[in-house]
């Protein structure tokens, strides 16, 4: 089995986690910028993970034989805060040239406030200005189809935004359709508590197909699992999926989303 | 993507999960029943939300899910937290 992470806060997890993803098969994993469980309280914070992200995590995942890539922003959950906000989005150019920066992520909104929809529209505004594909978070639980519809909103008002180079992060059952039918690539997030468990991500694939979607872990610093996605892999063969339709949604996917920066290369030549 | 389980290979692989997390909710409810004091906004929207599941098509996870969202379409003045509690207060 091969596989790529499409989504993981390896800042957020140790060095084991590289080595038994890398053993399950994982050729690469990406990281997008997210909260770190408490407000930064400056530009500098952000200023400095962003160091970690594109200088430090390469590094230390190269060690197990992972490439590393990562994702910038200021996080929805940070993005009450808008002068703070429009600071983040002043150094985020600075950055965007590093070699493994793949884009504007993951960006979005948390509880559908007025002020987080001024930070994702410039947020929206920075990655058309520079050409950068863009990952975005849905809201958790009960917002989740409400701000669903407003992101989409928000990215469809903004005529430079192509739909094929967005991918729409965290869907489920009632928002899923949203998200393909408007033309934008869907992830679902394995997690045991919320989001998708691996049984209900496989029968999503199984109503909905299995173009322009993928599949990943968000591991972070809360409940969740390294592995979800190589472990779902594992259930869908159990259903009798084909080597080759798994090899689509957890491999050929994420490949095909991310090669549309050039920057994306799994091996380092 | 074609089906790949029959109705009984579904049943065989995934039976006793569901037997399990229906004894837990019937669980919880019970410990909620047994328990002191005024019950929030949750209990009933997930009483509502049990109700999908008589539902006679496959479309009850959608359903539940819906349920327990926030229906409306104005953004919020202000964010005064970051925590979603998984059910919208205001359900009737």
């Amino acid at each position: 089995m091969r596989y790529i992470e499409p989504h993981g806060h390896m800042v957020s997890r140790v060095t084991d986690d590289y080595v038994d993803m890398a053993t399950a098969g994982c050729e690469a994993v990406c990281e997008p910028a997210f909260w770190a469980g408490f407000d930064r309280s400056s530009v500098q914070g952000f200023y400095d993970y962003f160091c970690q992200l594109t200088e430090h995590e390469p590094k230390r995942a190269a060690k197990f034989g992972l490439r590393h890539f990562t994702w910038l922003c200021i996080n929805p959950k940070e993005s009450e805060d808008v002068k703070l906000a429009d600071d983040v989005l002043g150094i985020i150019p600075k950055f965007l040239d590093r070699p493994t920066v793949l884009g504007i992520g993951e960006i979005g909104l948390n509880k559908n406030s007025k002020n987080e929809i001024k930070v994702l529209e410039r947020h929206i505004d920075l990655a058309a200005r520079h050409g950068q594909l863009i990952l975005v978070h849905t809201p958790h639980l009960e917002d989740k189809l409400k701000g669903t519809r407003l992101i989409i909103d928000a990215l469809k008002s903004d005529k430079r935004i192509q739909p094929q180079r967005v991918i729409i992060d965290h869907v489920e059952e009632h928002t899923v359709k949203l998200v393909l039918d408007a033309g934008f690539w869907a992830g679902m997030t394995l997690y045991p508590e919320s989001k998708c468990t691996s049984a209900r991500a496989i029968d999503i694939v199984e109503v909905y197909g299995s173009e322009r979607i993928w599949m990943n872990s968000a591991c972070d610093w809360g409940v969740s699992v390294p592995l979800a996605v190589p472990k779902t892999a594992l259930e869908m063969r159990k259903r009798g999926h084909s080597a080759d339709a798994i090899d689509k949604l957890i491999y050929r996917n994420p490949l095909q989303f991310m090669s549309q920066c050039p920057k994306f290369k799994l091996s380092a030549d | 993507m074609e089906k790949t389980m029959t109705r009984q290979e579904a049943l065989d692989l995934y039976f006793m999960d569901a037997r399990s997390k229906l004894i837990d909710l019937a669980a919880f409810l019970d410990r909620v029943d047994r328990a002191e004091g005024e019950a929030d906004f949750r209990l009933k929207a997930f009483r509502l939300a049990l109700r999908e599941l008589e539902r006679k098509e496959p479309q009850r996870a959608k359903q539940v899910l819906l349920t327990l969202s926030d229906p409306t379409t104005k953004p919020i003045a202000k964010a005064t937290a970051k925590a979603a509690s998984g059910a919208w207060p205001e359900t009737e």
